[in-house]
């Protein structure tokens, strides 16, 4: 017989919600299958590809390798709550623009990623954007659009401050 | 003169097959089609197509693709077919449907169908203030008369759409939240996780279902003969349970696999086939002879999002929602070997993560419909990451070796390549075999057909075998490995990723050999002119001849190759520096695609192409031992980051008056023969065998003289 199941409070996407689940259950699967966010994808369970990345307290993570305990009383923001960021939806816009993705299944875990990083930093260094990147892996070779992509975000995002 | 109709009309020759008038409120048109998105863009590509032919826009047209219930068989979306096939299939359904629907305009405007133009659907002319549209004409024509090959097609100058660079209309859900076949769900859903060995020929040696089935987490045991699943409604606790359940199930391996050697002495030990293919004119005494053996490894598709798939047992009528490349011969497959009718059977492609070739996306499938039919619920099964690094079948591994030389007018008179390889085809379905890990597995198990390749023209491992060139005697000898250490099926571009590598090395060493510029050389030995122009292009491009000298740590090297010899045309130029590791900071690519659909998106696989190449020909190989596969995570099975991302830049010729040329694959061999002949400019030294990583490199200058 099942057992289990602490209850906790998490905050996704400006939201809070109650989830049942462990302590240590990756927030992964209770994002996506508790609270419907399918924005976020697996991958590989151990945080070595970046497709599952969300945004917790403003620093993108791997939500495969993220226990939900980590995160309880933290704001969490996945791809679909980012859409209606300022910043996100201007990174989101970057992307389409430049056509940066072929699957697109890694794509969501980078415009995460690349939220987070010009949330913190507006414009970013090269060491920097490679750190966020390096985080991430894509198999259809799409990483020169994702380049060019990223650059079209950084000046969204600047003119859209100045305006 | 008869035009022939394409060969997907003669397999679904009724109008009704391709087109139909959507329903008056929504003004849609739906175009039917047997080729799927696998992310390389093709919806989007045969809706600018349909909609070229029909005057419409790409906001009116619905695609309906890869549903057994509704779109045509088209077979698989594989083999760069999909414009060159599908699209010459929906231009010659659309422009019928065109023709068919402009006469009914003209009778119901009074007007002569000449005098019709038509444009969002609305069909006008200048003879009449009135107009009338294809839904307003629903009734006048029939869509079940037979497609005529005869109806006139757009004239090219006049093309619209064609030719542009639209946006892709998938990419903003997927850039959102639910989007793949990963993310569908029905209601009463169970998750599914398979038990399976380290290798495809191990054997379930010791389980126990009731243990399996007590594990919290764990609602369902599915066991039939060597195949297990795991069953339960909660995800997150199934796959805590799954690293339980894999410490109490033992599998052996039977007969040992032989254990992992170096590609160049392993298979040319292993019992094969041989025969003499090709054989063209006759070899002259060379001046200068050469030999040499070029490899490849086994590789992985590895995409970043494991298979999946989800079936629904339904009223009796099982449903099977796939990211499969064919879902016509999967929906057969699946019948045959779960002995239903195919009429109670349906496939629906749904997107998945990247698809490269023959993946695991059928053999998901498969483990869904039947774990699905013997517990009569909704399942979803997910591999994990293991799964698809270790279950789906690989792309072959190939040893090349040619043999020829240069006369003295410095030509080459003489030509002889030898190929060990697999099989590179082993889906679904083809030449009627079930290729299914799951149905071989099950009791009473579907035995695993033998091995066999596909033969030249198009060839498996032997595609691209033929050089190109204007060689006045060439002879291919294929040896052909029916049974493979490891599973083996298509991944993108097949033997002519080796093949072209090892052709394209050669020609680099003749031309070293006889102190010709690889360019010159190449440009001596090729009358093409389309294969002339990529090569002459790209030269430019790349600033070509290099101006590094030999063997000081930079070089640049050049690769060409026509896909299949009767696709895209592409050339490669790369430019190297080798320190520790190859560090490879530019590439330049030109491509003949003949008649491009949509710039953008041929780009985008062009690019993609080069760079996928580029981490197979750096780093991938997989691993394995005698207990089975051991590059199971993205840690033993290194791909190209970020960091190591070169600049690319890619020119496309404007061919418009040229039949569309298949292009998803062109790239492959040129990259990687561009990147050895650059290596071996930076080295002085030539590397043969790939990938070449810096372990591989290190131990080849040692060994060098």
């Amino acid at each position: 017989m099942t057992s289990l199941h602490d209850s906790v409070t998490i905050s996704v996407n400006g939201r809070t919600h109650e989830v049942r689940a462990y302590h240590d259950a990756p927030l992964l699967y209770l994002l996506r299958n508790d609270l419907d966010f399918k924005g976020s994808r697996f991958g590989c369970g151990t945080g070595n590809c970046g497709a599952c990345t969300v945004m917790v307290d403003g620093h993108a993570v791997q939500s495969c390798t993220t226990p939900l305990w980590s995160v309880a009383g933290k704001e969490i923001w996945t791809i679909e709550g980012l859409a209606a960021d300022p910043v996100g939806a201007l990174v989101r816009e970057a992307f389409l623009e430049e056509q940066a993705a072929q699957c697109g299944y890694c794509i969501n875990g980078i415009i995460v990623s690349v939220t987070a990083l010009l949330k913190c930093t507006a414009l970013p260094g090269q060491s920097e954007i490679s750190e966020a990147l390096n985080r991430h892996l894509c198999r259809c070779g799409t990483h020169v659009r994702i380049l060019r992509a990223v650059q079209r975000a950084i000046r969204l995002v600047e003119g859209s401050a100045r305006t | 003169m008869n035009t022939p109709l394409p060969s997907s009309i003669l397999a679904s020759p009724r109008l009704g097959q391709w087109f139909k008038i959507g329903p008056e409120p929504d003004r849609r048109i739906i175009v039917y089609s047997g080729k799927v998105e696998l992310g390389q863009g093709i919806s989007s590509a045969l809706c600018q197509i349909a909609c070229e032919e029909l005057g419409l826009d790409p906001d009116q047209l619905t695609l309906v693709a890869g549903h057994t219930a509704y779109s045509p068989d088209e077979r698989y979306t594989a083999g760069s077919q999909s414009i060159e096939v599908g699209g010459a299939a929906i231009r010659c359904a659309a422009a019928c449907a065109h023709g068919l629907f402009a006469e009914a305009a003209a009778n119901a405007l009074g007007v002569a169908v000449d005098s019709l133009r038509v444009a969002r659907g609305i069909f006008s002319s200048a003879l009449t203030t009135r107009v009338t549209d294809y839904w307003a004409l629903a009734g006048e024509v029939d869509l079940s008369q037979a497609i005529a090959a005869d109806a006139p097609q757009r004239n090219q100058s006049d093309y619209r759409c064609v030719g542009r660079s639209l946006p892709r209309a998938d990419l903003p859900a997927k850039l959102s939240g639910a989007a793949y076949v990963h993310d569908f769900a029905l209601p009463g859903m169970l998750h599914a996780r398979i038990l399976r060995g380290g290798h495809r020929a191990c054997h379930l040696e010791k389980h126990d279902t009731d243990a399996l089935k007590a594990l919290e987490g764990v609602s369902a045991v599915v066991c039939s003969g060597q195949f297990l699943a795991i069953v339960g409604p909660d995800e997150e606790a199934l796959v805590r349970a799954l690293a339980k359940a894999q410490k109490m199930v033992t599998w052996t391996l039977p007969e040992a696999i032989c254990a992992q050697r170096e590609i160049p002495e392993s298979l040319p030990a292993m019992p094969c086939e041989s025969s003499r293919v090709h054989l063209k004119g006759e070899a002259a005494t060379p001046l200068v002879a050469h030999r040499a053996r070029y490899s490849r490894p086994y590789l992985a598709h590895a995409a970043i999002g494991p298979s999946c798939a989800v079936a629904d047992p339904g009223d009796g009528h099982l449903t099977i929602w796939s990211h499969t490349q064919g879902p016509h011969p999967l929906r057969d497959q699946i019948a045959a070997a779960l002995g239903r009718e195919k009429t109670a059977v349906d496939v629906v492609h749904m997107a998945g993560s990247g698809c490269y070739g023959h993946n695991g996306a059928d053999d998901a499938a498969f483990d869904a419909a039947f774990i699905a039919q013997t517990l009569g619920v909704p399942v979803r099964v997910q591999w994990m990451r293991e799964d698809e690094m270790s279950a789906a079948p690989f792309g072959s591994a190939s040893l090349v070796e040619i043999d020829g030389g240069v006369d003295r007018s410095g030509r080459i008179c003489a030509w002889h390549i030898q190929i060990w390889s697999h099989t590179h085809i082993k889906r679904p379905g083809w030449g009627g075999d079930i290729n299914l890990l799951g149905a071989w597995a099950v009791d009473p198990p579907i035995v695993e057909p033998e091995d066999k390749d596909a033969p030249l023209p198009a060839g498996g491992g032997l595609r691209n075998s033929i050089a190109l060139y204007d060689l006045p005697h060439q002879q291919v000898t294929h040896h052909f490995i029916g049974h493979s250490p490891l599973r083996v099926s298509a991944l993108r571009s097949l033997g002519a990723y080796a093949n072209i590598f090892a052709i394209e090395s050669f020609l680099d060493e003749l031309a070293a050999k006889t102190g010709a510029d690889p360019v010159a050389f190449r440009l001596r030995h090729l009358a093409d002119p389309r294969g002339r122009a990529v090569i002459e292009a790209v030269a430019r491009l790349s600033d070509w001849p290099p101006t590094m000298p030999a063997g000081r740590g930079a070089g640049m090297g050049i690769g060409f190759g026509r896909y299949k010899n009767r696709s895209a045309y592409c050339a490669v130029v790369a430019r190297v520096r080798v320190e520790e590791e190859v560090h490879v900071d530019k590439v330049w690519a030109v491509v003949d695609a003949g008649c491009i659909i949509n710039p953008d998106g041929l780009m985008n696989q062009i690019e993609g192409g080069i760079i996928q190449s580029l981490s197979w020909t750096l780093k991938e190989a997989v691993t394995w031992s005698g207990s089975g596969v051991t590059s199971l995570t993205w840690d033993d099975y290194p791909i190209l980051t970020f960091d190591e991302v070169p600049e690319v830049e890619v020119r496309l010729l404007d061919r418009t008056s040229e039949p569309s040329l298949g292009s998803g694959e062109a790239a492959a061999g040129p990259t990687a023969a561009a990147v050895g002949n650059a290596v071996a400019q930076a080295l002085g030294i030539r590397a043969r065998h790939l990938p070449l990583t810096a372990e591989r490199l290190t131990r080849l200058i040692h060994e060098s003289p």
